[in-house]
């Protein structure tokens, strides 16, 4: 653990000002895209539950095509393929990024829209595992599509698939790691970056593991507390239904 | 063989489910078991195959002697028979399969000989039409007759019913309780829970009243419809037969 | 536009075969191994034996809560060592890059299967094992012959959802220059400078692969229900 007291290379920096910054990169990336993809995650969900028209097919399409590639395939796609795709002035300006933002956005895009379409699925159960006299009962109070989704149907299916968006949640931290492969110094690219300067191997990547474990604790607890927070007093009505 | 029940108590915790039952059941009795809810009608009887065990007492089936102590169930289990409230069939074999199982896996019985003892049951109970179907492709009715039927395939000296038709529909009731009367008309020794009061009063030799885990009242089962000794059968018989 | 050449796929198609085939090992050491370890951590996790349960629910936990990439890391560096300590030789013996991913794999995927096959023994009832233990069934009987047999049933699509899942993980195993199908592609692609066509390829490859797995897997699961039992 002395290890981190120790200077790097540089002179200035030690190697725990080094993992501050993975860390800073990790929770940056992490928190970005969950917010996106929470964001796109609802829409494209409740674009799924309508059973026709062009929204659904659309996130149809969205979710077969980003749940079906895996997420290194498509953080590759998005470093190296899409500057070139794009219009000759806008992959310009991608590619005369400066690192660590030329790893960093595009790695926010890819890990954003493929958790998206994930949350995207699970959205919809939610609010498949609604009973249909909801959407029934909201039409016939007035509610037009927009208000049934916004006030009756999305609330309710948030609270039932809590327990899976827990788990998305400390997924999508675990998944910033593969944007290392793109050049993001995030925290398992630290470890390594350590591990390579100093040998340290066992205990650079075990500082690191030790703090991946942490964070999902603390995304657990969080989510935990999001949950009892929310929890409807008398249950969810559910045991009524059944 | 005699079912000799001395002295057993039972709890769960705080919660005293049995206290101090005695009771003896001769070869070849048939004795209903009933009472009000929470009584402990069902523990009593799954203590006869060691599914509960006792915390205190002795039960004596045949040979075999069940204490507190006791571990190795395996020889009793072949003598003593389990029909259960929900069937519990095993729904990834099919009704041969289920009858079979037990036979192959635990008697060692050669398949032929456990198929073709499998066949005869389930002709025996009206089922032999069914035997390659699934448990879920039959009606509550038939599944609990095909669950007799397995028990009866390990040739057990003793039947246990645990409320064998509170969970089917009325007019499914009568199938599974002719089953269940004509094995007592052949002899068999049973001790079954039951509500089914019309049951008891035409086949039961006996009838226990429990009531707050106590064995409160045994009678011949004429008498004990006709005139019930204690208040609490009394108020019990009083409370099931004006509907 | 750039233009793109797709002819190259013609020259590279053996190549990417090759790397397919390790990238379609990997998922099926990985269901095999995950699936043996993840039952025995299952019911570890049931056994009334503190110890076992506990360090099932640990190792879980932990497999759970780090990233792959960091567990592939680990097995790389600790396997030497390892196989090093177990044969007497006092230092590392190298391990190769497939042995480093076939252990990984085996090792996190087991600890996901693990959950997956714990929520389908839960889901027989109780019943079953009072039924079982009335025929005089023993322990190992009753898991064998009628627990095992209905918890995977009711278990087998999210099992194989969970494979498709370590099929798409699998191309990870770039990060220790594992030649599997995305490996492959890239050696290609930086040898010919022909990145767009290489990485555009490998995503339909995967897409389509995953996708008709997908597709047979939610065919499977409406055959699987059960007949409902008649009224």
């Amino acid at each position: 653990m002395s290890l981190l007291f120790e200077t790097a290379p540089d002179g200035i920096h030690t190697y725990f000002d080094w993992l501050l910054q993975g860390l800073g990169w990790t929770l940056s990336l992490g928190f970005s895209a969950w917010i996106l993809a929470l964001t796109i995650g609802t829409l494209a969900g409740a674009a799924r539950t309508l059973k026709t028209g062009f929204w659904a097919k659309t996130a149809q399409f969205y979710v077969e095509i980003f749940r079906n590639v895996p997420l290194l395939v498509q953080m590759f796609l998005w470093f190296f393929v899409v500057p070139e795709l794009v219009p000759e002035a806008l992959g310009r300006a991608i590619k005369s990024m400066p690192p660590p933002w030329a790893s960093f956005f595009p790695a926010l895009l890819c890990l954003s829209l493929y958790t998206g379409a994930r949350l995207a699925e699970q959205v919809r159960a939610g609010i498949e595992a609604l009973a249909r006299g909801q959407s029934q009962a909201s039409a016939a109070l007035g509610f037009e599509t927009g208000g049934t989704y916004r006030y009756i149907l999305l609330p309710q299916a948030f609270r039932i698939i809590i327990p899976t968006l827990t788990n998305e949640f400390m997924t999508i931290f675990k998944n910033t790691s593969v944007a290392l492969t793109i050049g993001l110094i995030e925290l398992t690219a630290t470890a390594q970056a350590i591990s390579e300067n100093t040998f340290r191997t066992f205990e650079a990547f075990g500082v690191v593991t030790l703090i991946y474990l942490t964070i999902a604790l603390i995304a657990w607890r969080t989510m935990r507390g999001i949950e009892r927070a929310l929890r409807l007093p008398g249950g969810s009505g559910d045991e009524a239904r059944a | 063989m005699i079912i000799s029940i001395a002295d057993i108590s039972k709890s769960y915790g705080a919660f005293q489910a049995l206290k101090h039952c005695s009771a003896t059941i001769a070869r070849g009795e048939v004795v209903v078991i009933c009472g009000p809810s929470g009584s402990g009608k069902s523990t009593l009887i799954k203590t006869l195959n060691g599914l509960e065990k006792i915390d205190s007492g002795r039960i004596t089936i045949g040979g075999f002697k069940l204490t507190p102590a006791t571990d190795d169930l395996r020889a009793l289990r072949s003598s003593v028979g389990m029909v259960f409230q929900h069937f519990e069939l095993f729904p990834h074999l099919s009704v041969l399969g289920n009858v079979m199982l037990a036979q192959t896996k635990v008697l060692r019985r050669p398949r032929p000989v456990a198929e073709k003892k499998a066949r005869a049951l389930l002709e025996r109970v009206g089922l032999g039409g069914h035997i390659e179907k699934h448990p879920q492709q039959l009606s509550g009715g038939q599944q609990q007759r095909v669950a007799i039927a397995r028990a009866l395939a390990l040739d057990p000296e003793i039947m246990l019913f645990d409320e064998p038709t509170s969970a089917l529909d009325p007019e499914m009731v009568g199938e599974v309780l002719d089953v269940m009367t004509e094995l007592a008309a052949g002899g068999m020794t049973m001790l079954c829970v039951t509500h089914e009061m019309g049951f008891a009063r035409r086949v039961a030799d006996r009838v226990f009243f429990m009531d707050n885990g106590e064995i409160v009242e045994t009678a011949a089962s004429a008498a004990f419809f006709d005139a019930p000794q204690t208040d609490r059968a009394q108020h019990f018989l009083s409370r099931i037969l004006t509907h | 536009m750039m233009h793109l050449d797709f002819s190259i796929l013609i020259d590279a198609a053996p190549y990417l075969l090759k790397g397919l085939f390790l990238t379609l090992q990997i998922t099926l050491v990985g269901f095999l191994g995950g699936i043996f370890f993840g039952s025995l951590l299952a019911i570890a996790r049931l056994s009334t034996n503190r110890v076992y349960s506990t360090l099932a629910s640990v190792y879980v936990t932990v497999m759970r809560s780090l990233p792959l990439i960091l567990v592939l890391f680990w097995v790389f560096f600790l396997a030497p060592w390892l196989l090093g300590w177990v044969k007497g030789a006092g230092r590392p013996i190298p391990v190769g890059a497939h042995m480093t991913a076939f252990i990984t794999f085996v090792l996190f995927e087991a600890a996901f299967f693990a959950e997956i096959v714990r929520a389908g023994l839960r889901s027989v009832s109780v019943g079953q094992y009072s039924a079982a233990d009335a025929l005089g069934l023993s322990k190992r009987q009753t898991y064998v012959y009628v627990i095992f047999p209905q918890a995977i049933r009711n278990v087998l699509p999210i099992l194989l959802t969970q494979t498709i899942i370590l099929f798409q993980d699998s191309s990870l195993v770039y990060v220790i220059s594992a030649t599997d199908l995305l490996g492959a592609a890239s050696k290609i692609a930086q040898r010919d400078n022909r990145l767009i066509e290489m990485y555009i390829a490998v995503g339909l490859i995967y897409f389509v692969l995953s996708f008709t797995a997908s597709r047979l897997v939610k065919h499977l699961q409406s055959r699987l229900a059960y007949g409902r039992a008649r009224p």
